[in-house]
């Protein structure tokens, strides 16, 4: 059953078509990687499948739901949620207060605002932080951990949500080789335990192949191919695309 | 920590009801620090907790100003003839209506202005940074002009507000009741802000301020909780200017209610001496502004602009963050923020 699908979606922003008639289906539980060269239009179909923008035309279905013309928030609450490329954390605000605030709260109205923040989650943040290994440093400022500290924190603020499908935009971007490794295993393990099903961009093709079951390379805004990371791999087109046509 | 804390908020409960009986020639100039600690406080909600430089607060504090001036004459008078008397032809309230007006007067001076902020918020609230400060600056200048042009209230003369009835108490009693309701109000505010900002409209204002993109990337609408914070912040400074215009008496469009120039910037600039984004900057700069500032109107006066020139560029060049937020960068430990050393040393010895 494919819990995403998005069928020819286009965007452009005003000459320059930034995404043309993009289709693909992602399976529930699977982890998709999404490649391509710079400026192919990966972050701006992530940007139109969480509704930063409206697109142009074409429908995305999120769990048999259209969601193209929903807002942010609204398809963050049904379980659809995005990293950023750049870190996007609570820089004033301390580790463990930056999950707190990640968590999905079951009934958001307007009572709800000034409702206590329940005492359970301290247990859950802690935890989610010893997942991603930055349970000593969980009392800092967000905003003064590392990069590489800060995307893991984004993944566990990520995990706090339990979103049903998280799309990643380069998760090992900026980080040291050694980390990288970690992070490979614990996406996995986010796959399998948690049952979330991964749509991961990324550049460093020895993470993208050992994670991925299924891959999309895009360029120039349009589908180029798609299949095994084995199929990719060996596909010209993908590797034309990448280092340029001889 | 929590024992220090009770006995802080006793002195300074014990301090602030005795104050009056020990500092009896400032009760209005003291009860002038508690209405501006309180906007500095109310300013904070969005300047510092949510990170939206708002000068429109000000547009609130006039509009609390003038009506519950209104409301207080017109439940007895007619206000057209009050207001066109200019002080020739008086009216005079009895206690009774004195006391009666005063209090739905209030009532109202909360909640319009918090309904005001709510549909403007909900206008201009999708606006960020620049953007946002620029339209507020708008919207008190803008309610000047308007109420420059009103003659049932006044129009650019101003009104007065009704004066303290005959026969109970001379002004010395007058400014002893009003001390203290502003110490109730501060006290209403403090204690309010400080439970909602344990709760979760405090953890996602300081969100919003931090990241409003990623905010709303985790399915938080913020918007809600801007209005909502907007709402709280007039509520309050909307019962503060009701309070000031009986203070002082009268009301001018410009000068007084909405005073953009002095007490708009006045509120930004306390709560920046302080520490935006704390609980306590605010009262901290507003106490400390309020006595340099008198300090220099009654020494030096004539140069007291200059000397509040050089005191914003202090502030500005040195702390940044405010006293409070020097604090917190010289010793981060005090403000919680340790690394559990248990917690790393098993890690090390795990590898």
């Amino acid at each position: 059953m494919s819990i995403l699908e998005i069928n020819n979606v286009s965007k452009s922003f005003g000459g320059v078509k930034a995404n043309v008639n993009i289709s693909m289906k992602i399976e529930q539980g699977s982890i998709v990687g999404l490649i391509g060269p710079n400026g192919s239009g990966k972050t701006t179909l992530f940007n139109s499948i969480v509704g930063t923008h409206p697109i142009d035309q074409g429908s995305i279905k999120f769990d048999n739901n259209e969601i193209s013309q929903l807002p942010v928030p609204v398809v963050a609450k049904l379980g659809l949620l995005r990293t950023f490329q750049q870190t996007r954390i609570y820089g004033k605000l301390n580790c463990v207060q930056n999950m707190l605030i990640s968590h999905k709260s079951e009934k958001d109205n307007v009572l709800t605002i000034f409702e206590k923040i329940p005492e359970e989650l301290n247990e859950k943040a802690e935890r989610l932080l010893k997942f991603v290994g930055l349970h000593q440093k969980r009392k800092l400022r967000a905003g003064d951990l590392s990069f590489g500290q800060q995307k893991l924190l984004e993944l566990a603020m990520a995990l706090m949500n339990e979103p049903k499908v998280l799309l990643l935009d380069e998760p090992t971007a900026g980080i040291n080789p050694t980390l990288i490794n970690g992070i490979i295993d614990r996406l996995i393990k986010v796959n399998k335990e948690y049952g979330i099903t991964l749509l991961v961009i990324e550049h460093n093709m020895r993470v993208i192949m050992s994670l991925a079951q299924k891959i999309f390379c895009l360029a120039h805004g349009q589908m180029l191919a798609d299949g095994t990371p084995e199929q990719i791999k060996n596909d010209k087109r993908v590797i034309d695309a990448y280092l340029g046509a001889q | 920590m929590k024992k220090n804390n009770l006995i802080l908020y006793g002195v300074l409960l014990v301090l602030g009801l005795t104050a009056p009986f020990l500092f009896p020639a400032f009760k209005v100039q003291i009860s002038f620090m508690l209405i501006l600690i309180i906007l500095a406080m109310t300013w904070d909600v969005q300047g510092g907790q949510m990170g939206y430089n708002s000068f429109g607060n000000i547009l609130f504090f006039g509009i609390g100003m003038y009506l519950c001036a209104s409301i207080q004459i017109g439940m007895f008078f007619p206000l057209a003839e009050w207001t066109e008397s200019g002080g020739e032809k008086t009216f005079l309230h009895t206690p009774t209506q004195y006391f009666q007006g005063l209090a739905v007067g209030l009532v109202f001076a909360a909640i319009v202005p918090a309904i005001v902020a709510a549909l403007i918020g909900y206008g201009i609230l999708g606006l960020r940074g620049h953007y946002f400060a620029i339209c507020t600056l708008g919207l008190g200048i803008a309610a000047g002009e308007i109420a420059g042009g009103i003659e049932l209230i006044g129009a650019g003369q101003g009104m007065t507000t009704p004066p303290w009835p005959k026969g109970i108490g001379d002004t010395e009693l007058r400014a002893e009741f009003f001390y203290y309701i502003c110490f109730a109000l501060l006290i209403a505010t403090f204690s309010f802000l400080n439970w909602a900002y344990k709760k979760r409209f405090g953890l996602v204002l300081n969100a919003i301020r931090d990241n409003e993109d990623k905010a709303e990337a985790m399915g938080i609408h913020t918007m809600r909780y801007k209005i909502v914070g907007w709402v709280v912040s007039a509520f309050f400074v909307g019962l503060a200017g009701g309070l000031v215009g009986n203070i002082v008496g009268y009301i001018e469009p410009i000068e007084v209610a909405f005073d953009g120039r002095e007490m708009g910037v006045f509120m930004v600039l306390m709560a920046i001496l302080g520490g935006k984004g704390t609980l306590w900057g605010p009262v901290i700069g507003a106490s400390a502004f309020h006595i340099f500032k008198e300090g220099f109107w009654t020494f030096f006066l004539g140069w007291q602009y200059v000397a509040l020139g050089f005191l914003i560029v202090v502030i500005v060049v040195f702390f940044p963050e405010g006293f409070m937020g020097w604090l917190r960068e010289k010793y981060p430990e005090r403000f919680g923020e340790v690394i559990d050393e248990a917690d790393r040393k098993a890690q090390v010895e795990l590898k």
